[in-house]
């Protein structure tokens, strides 16, 4: 079956600078990934890269089948990207956010009403603007945004982050179910006790460069793993 | 993409309803803008009913400017340029969208304004058709170039200074065109003024044209 994603010697620039430098990466459908790695090497970039959003410079880069190379823009619709970012308008209530970011990807309201149930954004909050929210909330709802999409290929930078204990019960269980009906997850994150529960395998990247992944998360336990990403 | 121009609009818009800018700051602004003119001009209140199309349309492009900059502020704000070219939404419509709904708080601002003209200038406003449609032309293209501008100073650190550089210069000839057919309007000359509006549309058309193709790649560098 062909890659999900499929990256070789994938060279992304940031300026001049060489923020993936030759990266190698397979991602199978319906599997769960986590990238890991120190901070800098190049794993935001790798998600970028993989949503469209940073070219390639040279190498080859597949992704559900499109040739990011060639033409970028093609995957977009149907990744869903959760980066440190929020993507939300801080001046819109909760659901008029809901609202336009459902509708501008062909989704309708209700898809973004049944994700912010399923994302337990309480109802009361629903008309508050997004400045009023607190950072997990927030949080919340920025991947309810994500959610409505029904993406094909989930792309989560450190999706734990800013979130209570039930928040990162939640979004284990939606990157499982997602997994369950085919869509596939990568995923960065230092968070390396928890997002061992819920990866597959995982990939270290450093440098901009990926390791192979005989080398990472399934020989190495999650105990060693915690220790490297440790300050 | 006409879709997608309709939901940015109606976002555009609703944020505007939210946040409250343009009705809190950019419309007082522009009719202190007014008062100072008087408050120069007053002395001779024929001079004032004289420059009444120059002053109006020198505030309507003022107030354009920070109507635009609010407007790409919140877009460079929080992901969003990452959010608005994950969304699948055409560039074009999103630029579409966003020019529609600067025409709609322009033209409030305008009606304001000619409120204003009214009461402090003493101007009396006799050839309506003429002034309706130099002032929805010249709104559009003040709208097509500025949202062209504000796409690529949004990106920018320095936008604040940067875009009233790179857009009142270019929106001289809207400046020109839209006096000069006030002023035939206010003369009761309303006939010849027609060639003034059309002007503005050709103007307005161009930059919708340039807007659309030129905005794919502006969303792309932001």
């Amino acid at each position: 079956m062909e890659s999900i994603v499929h990256l070789r010697a994938a060279v992304a620039l940031i300026g001049r600078f060489p923020a993936l430098a030759g990266a190698d990466l397979d991602v199978d459908h319906g599997e769960i990934v986590l990238l890991r790695g120190p901070n800098g090497a190049g794993k935001t970039t790798l998600l970028r890269v993989c949503a469209g959003l940073v070219s390639v410079s040279s190498g080859t880069a597949m992704v559900l089948g499109e040739d990011l190379v060639r033409n970028r823009a093609a995957v977009r619709r149907r990744v869903g990207m959760l980066g440190h970012a929020t993507f939300l308008y801080e001046d819109l209530t909760v659901t008029e956010n809901i609202d336009f970011w459902a509708r501008a990807a062909g989704a309708t309201v209700r898809d973004g009403r049944a994700a912010l149930d399923r994302l337990g954004v309480a109802s009361r909050l629903w008309s508050l603007p997004v400045s009023a929210l607190s950072a997990g909330q927030r949080r919340r709802v920025s991947f309810a945004s994500m959610l409505c999409r029904r993406p094909e290929l989930w792309l989560l930078d450190e999706p734990h982050a800013g979130l209570d204990s039930d928040g990162r019960d939640v979004i284990d269980d939606l990157m499982r179910e997602a997994a369950s009906v085919g869509a596939t997850v990568l995923f960065a994150s230092h968070e390396l006790d928890r997002a061992g529960g819920v990866a597959h395998r995982s990939v270290t990247i450093s440098g901009g460069v990926t390791v192979p992944d005989a080398e990472s998360f399934d020989s190495v336990g999650i105990a060693d793993l915690a220790d490297e990403v440790a300050p | 993409m006409i879709r997608d121009a309709m939901l940015v609009a109606a976002k555009d818009l609703r944020l505007e309803r939210r946040s409250k800018i343009g009705l809190a700051q950019v419309m007082p602004f522009a009719v202190l803008v007014l008062l100072l003119f008087a408050f120069a001009l007053d002395p001779d209140r024929n001079i004032l009913r004289q420059a009444t199309p120059g002053l109006f349309w020198v505030t309507v492009l003022f107030s354009a400017v920070l109507t635009l900059q609010r407007s790409f502020g919140v877009e460079a704000e929080d992901g969003i340029p990452d959010a608005l070219r994950l969304s699948g939404m055409a560039p074009a419509g999103i630029y579409l969208g966003k020019v529609a709904a600067l025409v709609v708080q322009l033209l409030a601002l305008e009606v304001v304004l000619a409120i204003g003209v009214a009461v402090l200038y003493d101007t009396r406003f006799i050839g309506i058709p003429l002034l309706i449609g130099v002032s929805i032309t010249a709104t559009l293209g003040i709208a097509a170039a500025g949202a062209v501008y504000g796409a690529l100073a949004a990106r920018l650190r320095s936008r604040d200074t940067l875009l009233p550089l790179l857009l009142l210069p270019l929106l001289a000839p809207v400046l020109i065109s839209a006096t000069r057919g006030f002023e035939v309007s206010l003369e009761r000359e309303t006939v010849s003024g027609w060639p003034w509006a059309a002007l503005l549309g050709i103007f307005a058309l161009v930059y919708l044209t340039l807007g659309s193709v030129l905005f794919r790649p502006l969303l792309e560098d932001a």
